[in-house]
């Protein structure tokens, strides 16, 4: 199958938040933009849903802390139990700090190894890369060209309006 | 929401760089040789850092009896570098989570180096525990796992166990969460290399990252939740170190306070470090246009206020002994301040509480010379504080018959010079193998390419 990209190169930060939202309200679906750093309000303005990382985050974090209260009460109370200086056996307020830093700990590598997942990223992954200048000092904006709705030279229009810098079209072989 | 930008505030980045300016100021220098002065600085670095390699080797095939410490004094100087070194990576986190948190986009300039300066400063904590050891080659020991002795948990009561599993974390923590600012740039980099083996180094470094939206997206999440998990973790860290005092029954240990007093005394520490290397940074990389003495000021006004914090503490100590009517306490303090280490109390507080005051006036804020002079009295009167913490409380313990004196060793000073050496050897190695300041964060606050004034969004 192949797949048919419509991309337009832009200068300005102001120039892709305001394509990317007009191409938007004119019906046209944003596959992605590449910026060389953050973009803030483009995830409304091409309606991407918010990531779901914090669940792992959550999750996680609570699965460490719980596992930690287990493995310390286990290892004080229960397998070796062993008198320091008159403590009860389970004692739960001093085993606050370590389990706080488990869960620390937890969620945050967790959340950090599922966004190289979701994200696809891996040590010496060959980079799509559009343009070299994307992680320099351009915006690209990549539609891709699918449904009846698709009209170069309306889009061209639209991009004129917001200075853009070139546009081209590509032509990928995918097999499905 | 609509963003309003001041037209009074000047802005963070001076002369109106565009976003492919940035990247060529701060890629160059990685581009070129390094220069004489970085060489220089470097040999100096190495020469320390051999010197505390030397003093260890010695320790570790001698004994810990080659240090100056007694049966009375037990911790000196290697706690006293412990705490202080832990102390200055705390601005490091304060600047790349906290300040994050509370949106200071003033930060994107000097984050990523502060941040780099946290991950040295926490190897340099790390290595003191490890070798005031009597047997550094048992540390494994702290951690809990199934062995042949019992199994023979370790005591999950003891702030010692607590501070090894808070260093731990707080490192691992710190190293990802810079790494991973790190990505988006050093996938910059990549993309000026000609094919070759730097480019496929910086490609397998960065990820294989693209630039692409969705990403990005996650990206800005995981960010913020790191900063939200390291907050709260850079306060824990302190607090535990304070507790491996406050938890004992010392006169001068055994108090309440001793938490926020160190979490203030690390930040405030971590700040003058901080103030000391940018000043140098800038300097030594020509970065007049990134960080400006507007950066500066900032962290003036937060030395200032830690200062403060401090100040409060001091005072708040002496008040609790005098309140307490416990004459144990009462007599340490007094001991701290008129006793025979009276001038190590004299040097803190006037380095800590006198010196930053001049920190209120704008004329000294906005003078690099004045600012660095008085980061480098921080540094000294931060390293004193945790002296007299430690071995004033020490040296006249409960029975007078065992109070006894300390002089630190050769070998000792020779440690203390070897991780400054260390420090500055991966400080400087820093600046010559990534760039120095988070190119992804600064573009991202340039007033270039924002046609309006008013508003993010039309």
């Amino acid at each position: 199958m192949t797949r048919r990209y419509f991309i337009g190169y832009f200068d300005h930060e102001d120039d892709i938040l305001g394509v990317s939202k007009a191409v938007c309200k004119a019906g046209f679906s944003v596959a992605d933009v590449y910026a060389p750093y953050a973009l803030h309000g483009l995830d409304r303005a091409i309606g991407l849903a918010p990531s779901k990382l914090p669940w792992v985050c959550f999750l996680l974090g609570l699965l460490g802390a719980a596992f930690k209260v287990w493995f310390e009460f286990w290892t004080t109370a229960q397998d070796w139990p062993i008198n320091v200086g008159g403590k009860p056996w389970n004692s739960l307020p001093a085993f606050v700090p370590v389990t706080f830093e488990v869960m620390v700990l937890c969620a945050g590598l967790s959340t950090v190894f599922a966004f190289f997942f979701v994200s696809r990223l891996w040590p010496g992954k060959k980079p799509r890369l559009l343009d070299p200048a994307v992680t320099d000092d351009r915006f690209a904006l990549v539609l891709e060209a699918t449904d009846a709705t698709y009209d170069p030279r309306l889009l061209e229009g639209i991009f004129q309006q917001f200075h853009v810098v070139r546009v081209e079209e590509r032509v990928e072989e995918r097999k499905v | 929401m609509a963003t309003v930008y001041s037209e009074l505030r000047r802005p963070l980045i001076r002369g109106e760089k565009s976003t492919g300016e940035v990247t060529r100021d701060i890629s160059l220098p990685l581009e070129r040789a390094p220069s004489l002065g970085w060489w220089i600085a470097f040999l100096a670095a190495f020469s320390a850092l051999s010197l505390g390699v030397a003093a260890v080797a010695y320790l570790f095939s001698t004994g810990v009896g080659t240090w100056g410490l007694n049966s009375t004094v037990g911790w000196a100087f290697d706690i006293t570098n412990f705490v202080f070194w832990i102390g200055i990576g705390h601005a490091g986190t304060l600047i790349s989570a906290i300040l994050f948190l509370l949106r200071q986009r003033w930060r994107t300039s000097v984050n990523r180096s502060a941040e780099a300066m946290t991950i040295f400063a926490v190897i340099c904590a790390g290595l003191f525990p490890l070798i005031h050891m009597g047997r550094p080659w048992l540390a494994f020991w702290m951690f809990p796992y199934p062995n042949t002795r019992g199994s023979l948990w370790v005591n999950f009561r003891s702030p010692l166990v607590w501070d090894f599993f808070a260093i731990a974390t707080y490192f691992t923590i710190s190293v990802v969460f810079w790494y991973l600012g790190l990505m988006p740039d050093l996938a910059t980099i990549r993309d000026r290399l000609k094919p070759g083996l730097r480019r496929t180094l910086m490609n397998f470094f960065c990820f294989g990252w693209d630039g692409s939206y969705r990403t990005w997206s996650h990206y800005e999440t995981v960010y913020k939740l790191l900063a939200g998990l390291g907050t709260p973790l850079v306060v824990s860290v302190h607090t535990i170190v304070s507790w491996d005092f406050a938890t004992s029954v010392i006169p001068g240990w055994h108090a309440t306070i001793f938490p926020p007093y160190f979490v203030a005394g690390a930040i405030f520490s971590g700040m003058a470090m901080v103030l000391t290397l940018m000043i140098l940074v800038r300097n030594l990389m020509h970065l007049e246009d990134y960080i400006t003495p507007d950066h500066v000021d900032k962290m003036c006004k937060v030395t200032l206020v830690t200062s403060g914090l401090v100040g409060l503490a001091y005072a708040t100590e002496f008040f609790t002994a005098m309140y307490s009517a416990n004459r144990h306490e009462q007599f340490i303090f007094m001991n701290r301040a008129f006793g025979p280490f009276g001038w190590s109390y004299w040097i803190m507080t006037s380095c800590n509480l006198l010196v930053p005051q001049t920190l209120w006036f704008r004329r000294i804020r906005s003078s690099l010379g004045a600012v660095f002079l008085v980061s480098i009295l921080i540094n000294v009167g931060m390293w004193f504080e945790r002296f007299v913490i430690i071995v004033t409380s020490l040296h006249r313990d409960f029975l007078p018959s065992s109070w006894w004196s300390y002089t630190p060793t050769p070998i000792e000073v020779a440690t203390l010079v070897g991780s400054f050496g260390l420090f500055f050897t991966l400080f400087l190695l820093f600046l010559r193998l990534v760039p120095v300041i988070a190119l992804s964060e600064v573009k991202g606050v340039l007033s270039y390419g924002r046609r309006l004034k008013q508003g993010d969004e039309a």
